[in-house]
């Protein structure tokens, strides 16, 4: 029996297109033309995100002096979005507000979500007691809803940016190792890290090169739906008056207060801050769920 | 100044065309009046160890005073009338003694009666608390030597001094009259505990939701009280308030409701609603913590009040915020007031900003505090608390200097207070009675006034006070008043006077009887209240 050997563009065809390197455009461009869901949110994201990187030059005013000439105005040419009570622009500080949003979103989702992961690979590789008793931990921690959590830490530590940020940090680290831990699990009994057990590799290199490049996609979906929650929490917080403080702008800052007192005869001062929180959480959840589309294989094609 | 004073002057004008017809209207008896204390609760019952008004609105229909300010007519610094007394007695030994004859037949609502032991009792434990009760108001009586009970019906206070003061601080609304056995037996009873003999007997206490009372049958002054009982409902947001007085779940909130909100009520609620206007014994000061730097150096201090453009800033602010009057530390209605004139004289409220803050910019540089960056503590409450401190970091970055804020909910404020955990306090000095003299004690050291909290000493100062306190001439004493008010607020900048309040009380135009003073600690044991409905 002959078997021919194919021919070098018997095999390029052969090739699934998929499974070709690609620059990253191209992974991007793929990405946005079969999610275009997932494209309507990662430009809102984009909008706001560069929004608050650009503050400084975008902004038409200083969004902390006040402009007593111009209280309660409603949008105008001058003032796109109107003005507060004390005359500041809205615009700028809902520009400004972005900035404050981001930091903390992404801060607290990275910082939470990184932890998490460790947690979780670790918990989930070396298993026995450590597992038992990181999970039980992790349990309690959980057993708390996120708002409520994040005011017990602002609680105990004050308010201000950076404990806000710890505050949101907190709670989201249990849930990401929770997730991490599920899929790590799965692949800590797979052949290719008892070989590298075998081979003698040791606990930091197996978990970091062999079993994390496993658990990214989950990782990434989850640390998505992370900034979102965090931007939410993070307005909960200022709009309780427990995140960051006055003259600071953030948007949920901005629907307390001056917007509750004036939403009948200055509606502006809570419209917009709550659509800036809308659209960003909205950009951000449609982004994670075609995330999660894009890299769960079974629902890839559907 | 002059449109404050026109405003002043409009709104006396309409509160005294307006009395004519609330006199002639015939009280009508019954009814539960419901209304709103602006707090999360009453942080104790005790009207003796609390400043607040949360316990004021919830426990002043249950107790009875010595004497009072006039209720019938509340927005009088000067008109003081009994309330468990007979009359009001002339002064005896140069001013020293004064003897009063109490009413007969006073009963507690446990049917006990009212004696002169129980005025002692209740007095000794403002003046002379027993270690490890709170008295904040204690130096308000320094001139009281002792106070007798010769016979059940006779009260005798003897002074160290004769001074004009001593009866303005006896008309102080939160010296309720406690029964002396319930104080024998835990001079901390009444901080957890109620039980009185004014107008309303207690009903019953919902955890931080309300405080309910029943008309007290055999309350001393006949007739009195019209309504049947009250509900008094504890919510700490404004909206909530709000939202209660429009769809007239409740009549009103005593404290004060800011400009927009009035008006907002006023449109949506037309002649149902009745608003009330007056100038308020209560204004935002600013203290720097001495001990901490670089506020040990005067000119920092003086810095800081330099950069506040009051006169541009507060007309503006007064739209938005419970604030109207630019004014130094004595209330601004009394004899004893600066005029706008002698407020020129002082930093901060020099007629020339811009002179002002180049001083202040110059002050900094010598004292090697350019740019220089602190942190500002203030109460978590937006009227006018969270609108002051907004505006003043504002004008202090005018001068360059980078400010953030830092709000705590009431207790943790008081606290950091209590502590001096601050670089820079915004408070607030709420005083009951206008009696300037004990008023300004505020600004004395810790030493003298236990509740300031900026950590200093100050012996010149604390001189200067006992000389105004004890001088019987009004004009030297006015001088001296300027010259404590300069030395303060200036010279030491020991505190930063930022500007008085305004107060606004809009309620359901059903109720009535109730006149707005210039404290929202006054004239609030609703004996006088009714319900035209």
């Amino acid at each position: 029996m002959t078997i021919a050997a194919p021919s070098p563009s018997g095999i390029a065809a052969l090739v699934d297109d998929n499974l070709a390197p690609r620059g990253i455009f191209a992974v991007i461009f793929s990405f946005l033309r079969r999610q275009p869901v997932g494209a309507i949110g990662i430009t809102l994201v984009l909008i706001f995100g560069l929004a608050g990187v650009f503050a400084n030059w975008l902004a038409p005013y200083n969004p902390t002096s006040n402009d007593f000439s111009a209280m309660t105005e409603a949008p105008s040419w001058a003032h796109w979005l109107g003005t507060d009570q004390l005359g500041r622009d809205l615009f700028s500080r809902i520009l400004f507000g972005a900035r404050t949003a981001f930091i903390v979103g992404l801060t607290a989702a990275f910082v939470g979500g990184v932890t998490g992961l460790v947690l979780g690979v670790g918990s989930a590789y070396f298993g026995g007691p450590v597992d038992l008793w990181l999970q039980r931990v992790l349990d309690i921690v959980m057993a708390f809803p996120l708002i409520i959590m994040a005011l017990v830490v602002v609680s105990i530590f004050g308010t201000g940016l950076q404990n806000v940020i710890l505050a949101i940090t907190i709670p989201l680290i249990p849930r990401c190792a929770r997730v991490v831990r599920s899929s790590a699990l799965a692949i800590r009994e797979v052949p290719y890290v008892d070989a590298a057990r075998a081979l003698g590799f040791g606990h930091i290199r197996i978990i970091l090169r062999h079993m994390v490049p496993n658990v990214m996609g989950p990782f990434l979906v989850i640390i998505t739906a992370f900034v979102g929650q965090a931007i939410l929490a993070e307005a909960a917080l200022s709009y309780l008056g427990l995140g960051v403080q006055e003259p600071v702008p953030a948007w949920g800052l901005m629907l307390q207060g001056g917007a509750e007192e004036y939403a009948t005869t200055a509606p502006w001062i809570a419209v917009f801050p709550g659509l800036a929180i809308m659209l960003t959480v909205f950009g951000i959840n449609l982004f994670g769920d075609s995330l999660r589309d894009e890299l769960d294989p079974k629902l890839r094609d559907r | 100044m002059k449109a404050v004073l026109r405003a002043g002057t409009a709104v006396i004008a309409i509160m005294l065309a307006a009395a004519p017809a609330i006199a002639a209207e015939t009280p009508k008896r019954g009814g539960t009046l419901t209304y709103m204390i602006p707090a999360d609760s009453s942080p104790s019952f005790d009207g003796h160890r609390e400043g607040t008004f949360a316990t004021v609105h919830a426990t002043a229909p249950f107790y009875s005073v010595l004497i009072r300010v006039d209720p019938e007519n509340p927005s009088s610094t000067t008109d003081f009338v009994c309330d468990v007394c007979t009359e009001l007695p002339k002064p005896t030994n140069e001013g020293r003694t004064y003897t009063f004859k109490l009413r007969d037949g006073i009963k507690y609502h446990d049917g006990s009666p009212l004696t002169s032991a129980d005025v002692k009792a209740s007095w000794e434990h403002i003046i002379f608390p027993p270690a490890g009760v709170l008295s904040p108001r204690q130096s308000y009586y320094l001139m009281v030597d002792r106070i007798e009970a010769p016979d059940p019906t006779t009260v005798v206070f003897r002074l160290k001094f004769a001074t004009s003061a001593f009866l303005p601080a006896l008309a102080d609304p939160r010296t309720y009259l406690y029964q002396k056995a319930n104080l024998d037996k835990d001079p901390r009873w009444y901080e957890k505990n109620i039980l009185g003999s004014g107008p309303f007997k207690f009903v019953s206490y919902e955890t931080g939701q309300a405080v309910n009372g029943v008309r007290n049958p055999d309350y001393y002054h006949k007739g009195l009280p019209y309504l049947d009982g009250f509900r008094a409902i504890y919510a700490e947001k404004q909206v909530t308030r709000i939202d209660a007085i429009r769809a007239d779940r409740a009549a009103t909130e005593f404290r004060g409701i800011p400009p927009a909100s009035r008006d907002e009520l006023k449109a949506a609620l037309g002649d149902k609603l009745t608003v009330q206007l007056s100038d308020w014994n209560c204004g935002s000061f600013v203290e720097p913590n001495h001990k901490r730097k670089p506020f040990d150096d005067p000119r920092v201090r003086r810095a800081l009040t330099l950069a506040i453009d009051r006169w541009g800033g507060v007309p503006p602010l007064s739209k938005v915020a419970d604030v109207h009057t630019v004014g130094g530390i004595v209330f601004p209605g009394s004899p004893l007031a600066a005029t706008k004139e002698e407020l020129h004289k002082i930093a901060g409220f020099w007629p020339d900003i811009e002179k002002s803050r180049a001083e202040a910019r110059r002050l900094l540089k010598e004292a090697g505090a350019e740019g220089l960056s602190f942190e500002l503590v203030n109460r978590a409450v937006d009227q006018p608390y969270k609108y002051v401190g907004t505006w003043l970091i504002d004008e202090w970055s005018k001068v360059g200097l980078k400010v953030k804020m830092r709000t705590l909910s009431t207790g943790p404020w008081l606290a950091a207070a209590r502590a001096s955990d601050f670089e820079v306090f915004l408070g607030a000095n709420c005083q009951a009675v206008t009696n300037p003299l004990m008023d300004i004690q505020r600004y004395l050291p810790g030493s003298v006034y236990a509740a300031n909290y900026a950590q200093f000493e100050d012996p010149k100062q604390v001189a200067l006070y006992d000389k105004m306190l004890h001088e019987t001439d009004f004009t030297r004493q006015r001088a001296l008043m300027r010259e404590f008010e300069k030395h303060v607020i200036d010279t030491e900048t020991h505190a930063l006077w930022i500007v008085w309040w305004y107060r606004g009380i809009a309620h359901q135009s059903y109720m009535k009887g109730w006149k707005i003073s210039s404290s929202h600690f006054l004239n609030q044991d609703l004996a006088r209240v009714w319900l035209d409905k």
